[in-house]
């Protein structure tokens, strides 16, 4: 049998928010930049969002890719300056939902200027970093987040320089949504994603995720699905976190959750109450008051709600479908499950290799990391090795 | 190119007093520029000031960036959001810049650059005039690419020079740096800002048709081609990587001939149609001198004494800097005796009158190390020396 890729790709459920016909993306098995996309495209599906007045804008990385893939008005910018680009866009309109993908090399390190300033001037943009603690497209160099004693290509033996808090760096400029999570826990990256899409403001998640092709390997932490299974093991949970407290250290405990959530001005507010005191209530920017861009922006608001509702409606239709179905075959073949439960307590191997196979989301959703025959302690492996 | 008459909002008609850096503002505000990000830097933060002051009675927007690397990328996401952008600087800042005026060539954005010259290397002399950043204007960014680049020498011309800088720009999606140097952005003199309906602006061109047909980029070496800007519903894609005309990445020696062979060529082909001379008793000159800015005010004193003494000598100054006029140094080459090239560097554009020269009249560089501007004696003595 022949697979009709065209058919196949028309059929995806991403067809219509990535570009199908890009595909195959460049990103290595294991790498946790496609379930972040996955996440990504579900939130944006479940957002309400119009698909027409999204702008998706990356620097350059292996992150720096996504931008490439969306299916929304996208722009792949230079090494560090998807910020600024974003800026410019949300300026010239205001309208606009504007999101920045990309690396933390990208985004803290060759462009940290403009994270701290779009971050200072709440800026109403979302900024989704995936930290990888590695200059991943480049070959695996240090980059600002890796953590202390790791191995890099360009840290030898061991980093000794000190990593950034992202979480503590986006607080102290003046974010007013901070979220962090790996990139196991898909459901709160999609949960967080919906909200930074609304939330009025500078947002900015941080998506700790393995680049397995050369931070795991030269680590010798294993494969993507280890570290899955690590994240799960290794992940503290602590909503509303005091940022100071939340530092990575190599190998160690990763607080995630939501940190910051709260409302202030946005620069664009700031300006518009600025130039209404000097100009009068007249003051038009692009030729638009306030109380009309407001007025628009509370139309399109409705739009999106209703949106949202109809596809929450689905989903909720859908679950019930499938949990009555659920408890139907439980009724009819309640002993056949049992023994189809069993098999995999005892072919390990076998249920491993499926479930490498399976995507990291698909791995995260059902769970399945649990099943995996636990490997010996690739963490301690490495340590020694380093020595 | 297809033109309106300019929105009134931004024209601010009348006579004014101002100086070469305030007209600049006033111009792109003319020329339908509505966003404007920049960085404050010496001799050229007057127009930003301008900018900031006028925005919101035109109903623009001004942004102070945290550097020239964050303006120039705000222009070119301000370009695609639909906006016409600027930003002005001069060397340390342009040098900042140049990564992403190469994007914007690539992505073929218009926008304005304006870079009022002072004397480097480096910090050299911050409040002191220059002409040193000709080349790096032209060749700045790495790859090849090509841009415009027009020279003002008056307040009044640095208006008029801003509203033509927007115009090329959204004609031929390219950046336009407007390079001015310290003297004309700092000298005061009347400008004549006409009434909106006598000043002819080029609207930007947005794409209409079916979503299936959308392409960014049309690769004939022509400008006059429409894009489109975020929220139209085309889902555009840009990017900096050699690309196909759907804007996707396609990382070929092949792609990369097409995508650089309309780069080059829709600037080059089009030169007899961009380029602006002023030219001055040409005809039957024994002596031309080739100067832009503020040293061809100089040089006009040169050239009156020269004249007097009986010497046959004609002035062609530069408006267009690049695309450099080959065609016309070429028709003088011959016909003359020499060209004198007087300018604010250690010779920059007399290189390029050298190469359309090619040996066959002679070429005498007037250089200058910058921080202030010729002693008119020093061209006349260059131009006896090239009569004789
Ligand atoms: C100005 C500039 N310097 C260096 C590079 C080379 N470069 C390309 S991608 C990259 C690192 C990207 O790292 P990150 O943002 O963490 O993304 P990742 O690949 O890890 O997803 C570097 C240094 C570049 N493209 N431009
Ligand atoms: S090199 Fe690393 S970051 Fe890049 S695609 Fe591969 S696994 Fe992902
Ligand atoms: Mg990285």
């Amino acid at each position: 049998m022949t697979t009709d890729i065209g058919k196949f790709k028309h059929d995806s459920p991403m067809s219509g928010v990535l570009r199908m016909e890009r595909m195959p993306h460049i990103w290595c098995p294991g790498c946790g930049i496609g379930s972040e996309v996955n996440a990504f495209a579900e939130a944006i599906k479940r957002s309400g969002i119009d698909h027409n007045k999204l702008v998706v804008v990356s620097g350059i990385g292996c992150t720096g890719r996504v931008a490439g893939y969306v299916d929304f008005d996208s722009i792949h910018t230079t090494h560090g300056r998807a910020i600024p680009v974003a800026t410019g866009i949300k300026l010239a309109n205001p309208e606009l939902t504007v999101v920045v993908f990309s690396g933390e090399g990208d985004l803290v390190g060759i462009g940290g200027n403009h994270l701290i300033h779009a971050a200072r001037r709440n800026m109403d943009i979302v900024v989704i970093c995936n930290n990888n603690f590695t200059y991943g497209m480049t070959g695996g160099q240090v980059t600002p987040t890796t953590p202390t004693s790791a191995i890099t290509s360009t840290t030898p033996y061991g980093n000794y320089e000190y990593p950034f808090s992202l979480p503590l760096l986006a607080d102290a400029a003046g974010a007013t949504y901070i979220a962090r999570w790996t990139s196991v826990n898909v459901r709160n990256i999609t949960q967080s994603m919906e909200e930074a899409l609304v939330h009025k403001g500078f947002s900015f998640i941080e998506i700790i995720s393995p680049c397995t092709t050369l931070y795991l390997r030269r680590n010798r932490l294993g494969d993507g699905v280890d570290m899955l299974q690590y994240y799960q093991e290794n992940t503290v949970l602590k909503h509303g976190c005091d940022t100071r407290e939340t530092a990575i250290d190599f190998q160690g405990k990763i607080v995630v959750g939501k940190f910051v959530d709260k409302a202030k001005p946005t620069y664009l507010e700031a300006v518009d109450k600025c130039a209404v005191r000097l100009v009068g209530d007249d003051y038009q920017l692009y030729g638009k008051t306030i109380p009309e861009r407001e007025a628009e922006e509370k139309a399109e608001k409705e739009r999106v709600a209703a949106r949202r509702a109809v596809v929450l409606a689905a989903e909720q239709a859908a679950s019930e479908k499938a949990a009555v179905k659920a408890v139907k075959k439980v009724a009819t073949k309640a002993p056949v499950k049992k023994v189809a439960a069993k098999k995999p307590a005892a072919k390990k191997p076998a249920v491993k290799a499926a479930a490498k196979k399976a995507s990291a989301t698909a791995v995260a959703r059902k769970s399945a990391v649990k099943v995996v025959a636990k490997k010996a302690p690739a963490t301690a492996a490495a340590k020694k090795t380093r020595k | 190119m297809n033109t309106v008459s300019a929105d009134p909002k931004g024209v601010d008609s009348g006579p004014h007093f101002m100086d070469g850096d305030q007209a600049i503002a006033e111009g792109a505000l003319a020329a339908g520029c509505r966003f404007f990000a920049g960085y404050p830097i010496t001799p050229s933060t007057e127009t930003a000031e301008r900018f900031a002051e006028r925005a919101p009675e035109v109903g623009a927007l001004f942004i102070q960036m945290e550097d020239e690397l964050a303006s120039i990328a705000a222009l070119i996401g301000a370009a695609w959001g639909g906006r016409k952008a600027m930003t002005v600087t001069c060397g340390p800042g342009f040098s900042l810049m140049v990564e992403n005026i190469g994007l914007a060539a690539m992505t073929e954005t218009p926008l304005v650059i304006a870079n009022v010259q002072r004397g480097g290397p480096s910090t050299g002399l911050p409040t002191l005039t220059a002409q040193q950043d000709m080349m790096q204007a032209r060749y700045g960014s790495h790859g090849d690419y090509a841009i415009i680049a027009m020279s003002p020498d008056s307040p009044q011309e640095c208006f008029d020079v801003a509203v033509e800088a927007f115009n090329l720009s959204e004609f031929y999606r390219v950046p336009v740096i407007i390079l001015s140097d310290e003297t004309v952005g700092h000298m005061h003199e009347k400008v004549v800002i006409p009434p909106a309906d006598q000043i002819q602006v080029v609207p930007r061109n947005n794409y209409s048709g079916p979503k299936a047909d959308f392409r960014p980029y049309k690769f004939d070496g022509q400008g006059g081609h429409p894009m489109t800007q975020c929220g139209d519903g085309y889902h555009f894609h840009i990017t900096g990587l050699t690309h196909d005309e759907r804007g996707y990445p396609v990382m070929t020696a092949e792609q990369s001939k097409i995508v650089i062979t309309h780069l080059m060529e829709k600037i080059r082909s089009n030169a007899d149609q961009i380029i602006r001379l002023d030219e001055d008793q040409i005809d039957g000159a024994d002596v031309v001198v080739v100067s832009y800015g503020i040293t061809s005010r100089i040089a006009v004193k040169a050239i009156q004494d020269a004249r007097r003494e009986g010497i046959k000598v004609g002035s062609l100054r530069l408006i267009t800097i690049w695309p450099f006029c080959e065609k016309r140094i070429r028709e003088l080459t011959g016909k003359v005796k020499a060209f004198v090239v007087p300018e604010i560097n250690y010779g920059q554009m007399v290189l390029e009158v050298e190469r359309c020269a090619a040996g066959k009249s002679k070429v005498i560089s007037v250089n200058h190390c910058g921080g202030a501007v010729h002693d008119p004696e020093v061209i006349l003595d260059a131009i006896r020396k090239a009569n004789q």
